[in-house]
């Protein structure tokens, strides 16, 4: 019989219990860098008698932001004014990334057209927009935006309740109404429904083989329902429309040189990377594929929508989410041309309070947030489109 | 990301770089450096800018000038760091920069939350509105609803919202942080008017495309006491700023200039003779050369000769010294006794 008698390995010796004295170590050293740091912060500021905590968000902010979502006043707190640039910012996020991904698509799929004008003319936008630093971008919109349009008393009209002038864009918005919320409300419950109608005409087409025009009630639905309480309501015509009232127009909607401009400029920018992502994705789809679903009698748009998309959607998505990410981190350098986004009221927050350290962990943490939650969300979207292996 | 980026690394110098503060470690820091290392604002004529050579003018910058002169001896061993609104105060904070010469306003959370030492004010300032003429306004209680440039990071944006607020009228900011692009936005037309400390419009209407087109609003809504700013913790270095600034002041009182200041080494009034060393002492209680003032005059001026020289009647801003002038002559600037 073997009796081996188990050899008394020294631990250093060990490869396993090395490993984990090694990552003991290295832990403690981070957690003790960790510690010095924090410690030695507090310290100093102390010394320099700058105040810590976050108890400054309570305090009046005393400073005015050109664009608010909510209300806002001098007279509320930093906490307040630091939620208006945070949706300021998601405001233009969310509008930007929608636009872009639109554009981006068009341009790359016009990038692929067999036509030589249209795919030249997409090229040469891609490789412009790449190759312009996008702080430039921002400028040069800007720039044309306040240098071009005229001062409010001489601003353009080009048809009734449309004003373009250096203050922005004004136009007529339907003068709000007690059947607005509830036509919100239908329009929601008519997604909800329409979702509902997708998952049975999938089940019914999966069982019995018949198709339904999915496409074509869905959108009857969506228009049909908010509609309908239009004109239960009495079908209300009002518009508030913008008016000249001393120094800028008053009522109805107006969008800020500097929101158009920065949206502009990020949506440009980002829809040339998106353009090529698309190009690419669809031009990694075997050209078999396409010209086995033509075989089997599929219609173009048919092709497109179950053969090619499905499958190049898996190599579209990831660098996608990147783009989406790129676009709201851009964002912040509305600073530069004076949108009130979260950055630009976070420095300021951060230069009347002295304290820069919550300010600009307050900046890292909010982005993470704004990025962890769009990837996750792409990251769902990705495993949903992604190739189910059977 | 630019400006984020900017803060995190001010936040990681403040982290890792700040030591413990000890009386004088400045001194000794810019000693062993060999230069001082000012902050200072870059775009206002008058004030601070480097002209067409690059060579920096101004009198913020001649105030740094002669805290280089006293500490060296030599007025030219400066070096100077460009800072928006925003940057400046983390900049002083994190040790970036020696001390902070770029028109910052003394405030109570100035000195107190934010840890900074003001020194003697080197220009007394108010906060006016700059209009366009055609917009036909006489007075800022007429600007309702207007739409009004202001950097950031300023007291000016929290004056604006206090008078705005005082007279209940409504309006709507426009913040730009760099001082240029908020000029061009304002007079390309983007705002009804351009508001901050009504020396710095007047040096901003100079780079205007047609500077006669604009107009100054006659009120004065604020009190803005510029002075030059240090950190708390470091008395020696406070006194040694602080005392430059006045040397300035009472070198003026005395007659003293950069023309006659070596035949009044020959004075026999006590009062000059201690400002410019010639009775030892004052030099050696602030820790520097005895020559300190001497030097400072020299090669920088008096505190009358800095102001002609950069904003007074002659120049293009064209400012009258005002509140800025001696108190013999009814103006604020007082410089404490040198003895």
């Amino acid at each position: 019989m073997n009796t081996t008698v188990a050899e008394k390995i020294p631990f250093w010796l060990d490869p396993k219990k090395r490993a984990i004295l090694f990552q003991i170590m290295v832990i403690a050293g981070i957690g003790l860098l960790a510690f010095y740091l924090v410690s030695n912060t507090l310290f100093n500021l102390k010394k320099q008698s700058i105040a810590t905590g976050i108890g400054f968000l309570q305090k009046e902010a005393s400073f005015e932001i050109g664009e608010t979502l909510i209300p806002y006043s001098a007279a509320s707190s930093y906490g307040r004014a630091i939620i208006v640039g945070t949706l300021n910012t998601l405001r233009v996020a969310f509008i930007g990334i929608i636009i872009t991904v639109i554009l981006g698509a068009i341009v790359g799929i016009a990038r692929l057209s067999s036509n030589w004008l249209v795919s030249k003319s997409a090229a040469v936008y891609i490789e412009v927009m790449q190759d312009i630093p996008v702080l430039l971008q921002l400028f040069f919109w800007y720039a044309i935006f306040y240098e071009s349009l005229p001062s409010p008393r001489q601003a353009l009209n080009p048809f009734a309740g449309l004003f373009l002038c250096n203050r922005g864009v004004a136009f007529a918005a339907p003068a709000s109404h007690p059947a607005h919320p509830y036509m919100l409300f239908s329009f929601f419950a008519g997604c909800v429904l329409v979702y509902l109608l997708r998952r049975w005409a999938k089940s019914r087409q999966d069982e019995t083989g018949k198709s339904f025009p999915v496409f074509r009630v869905s959108v009857g639905i969506l228009i049909a329902f908010p509609l309908v309480i239009w004109v239960g309501s009495g079908a209300p015509m009002e518009m508030d429309v913008p008016e000249l009232k001393g120094f800028n127009f008053k009522g109805g909607m107006t969008l800020s040189p500097e929101f158009m401009a920065l949206l502009l400029g990020l949506v440009l920018y980002t829809a040339a990377f998106v353009a090529e992502v698309v190009r690419a994705g669809i031009q990694s789809v075997s050209k078999g594929q396409r010209e086995a679903a033509m075989s089997l009698g599929l219609r173009p748009p048919l092709v497109m929508n179950l053969v090619i998309l499905p499958q190049a959607l898996r190599v579209i998505i990831p660098p996608l989410t990147s783009q989406m990410l790129n676009l709201t981190k851009n964002s912040s350098l509305a600073v530069a041309i004076g949108y009130p986004d979260f950055v630009s009221v976070a420095n300021t927050t951060i230069n009347q309070t002295g304290q820069a350290i919550e300010g600009v962990a307050l900046i890292m943490v909010v982005y993470l947030i704004f990025s962890l939650s769009t990837s996750t969300f792409m990251n769902w979207y990705n495993k949903k489109v992604a190739l189910v292996e059977r | 990301m630019k400006f984020s980026k900017v803060s995190i690394a001010m936040m990681a110098a403040l982290v890792i770089f700040a030591g413990a503060a000890m009386a004088g470690e400045t001194l000794d820091a810019v000693k062993a450096r060999g230069h001082l290392i000012a902050g200072v604002n870059g775009e206002v004529f008058g004030f601070s800018m480097p002209n067409e050579k690059g060579v920096w003018n101004g009198l913020d910058v001649d105030t740094a000038r002669a805290i280089a002169a006293a500490l060296f001896g030599d007025a030219d061993k400066v070096k100077y760091t460009a800072l928006t609104g925003v940057q400046r105060l983390p900049a002083l904070q994190s040790k970036e920069i020696d001390v902070l010469c770029r028109n910052t306003t003394q405030t109570l959370t100035r000195e107190t939350i934010n840890g900074l030492n003001f020194a003697r004010v080197n220009f007394y300032d108010g906060q006016g509105f700059l209009v366009p003429k055609k917009l036909g306004v006489k007075s800022a209680k007429e600007l309702g609803g207007a739409t009004v440039c202001v950097l950031p990071g300023t007291t000016t944006e929290m004056n604006a919202a206090d008078f705005f607020r005082s007279n209940g009228m409504e309006w709507k900011p426009v913040v730009i942080e760099q001082t240029s692009e908020l000029n061009k936005a304002f007079f390309a037309g983007r705002c009804d008017c351009l508001t901050s400390d009504a020396s710095q419009l007047a040096a901003h209407r100079t780079v205007a495309p047609n500077p006669d087109d604009y107009v100054l609003l006659p009120e004065i809504i604020s009190k803005e006491p510029l002075a030059p700013v240090v950190r708390h913790g470091d008395d020696q270095w406070y006194d040694i700023v602080n005392f430059t600034v006045m040397a300035l002041i009472e070198a003026e009182e005395l007659d003293v200039t950069s023309k006659n200041v070596d035949e009044m080494l020959n004075s026999k009034d006590p009062k000059i003779m201690r400002l410019l060393g010639t009775t030892g002492g004052m030099g050696k209680a602030l820790g520097l050369d005895d020559k300190w003032a001497y030097n400072i005059i020299k090669q920088v001026g008096n505190y009358g000769e800095i102001f002609e020289r950069h904003v007074g009647k002659n120049t293009k801003l064209g400012l009258a010294r005002g509140l800025n002038d001696l108190w013999t002559r009814g103006g604020l600037m007082y410089a404490a006794p040198f003895r």
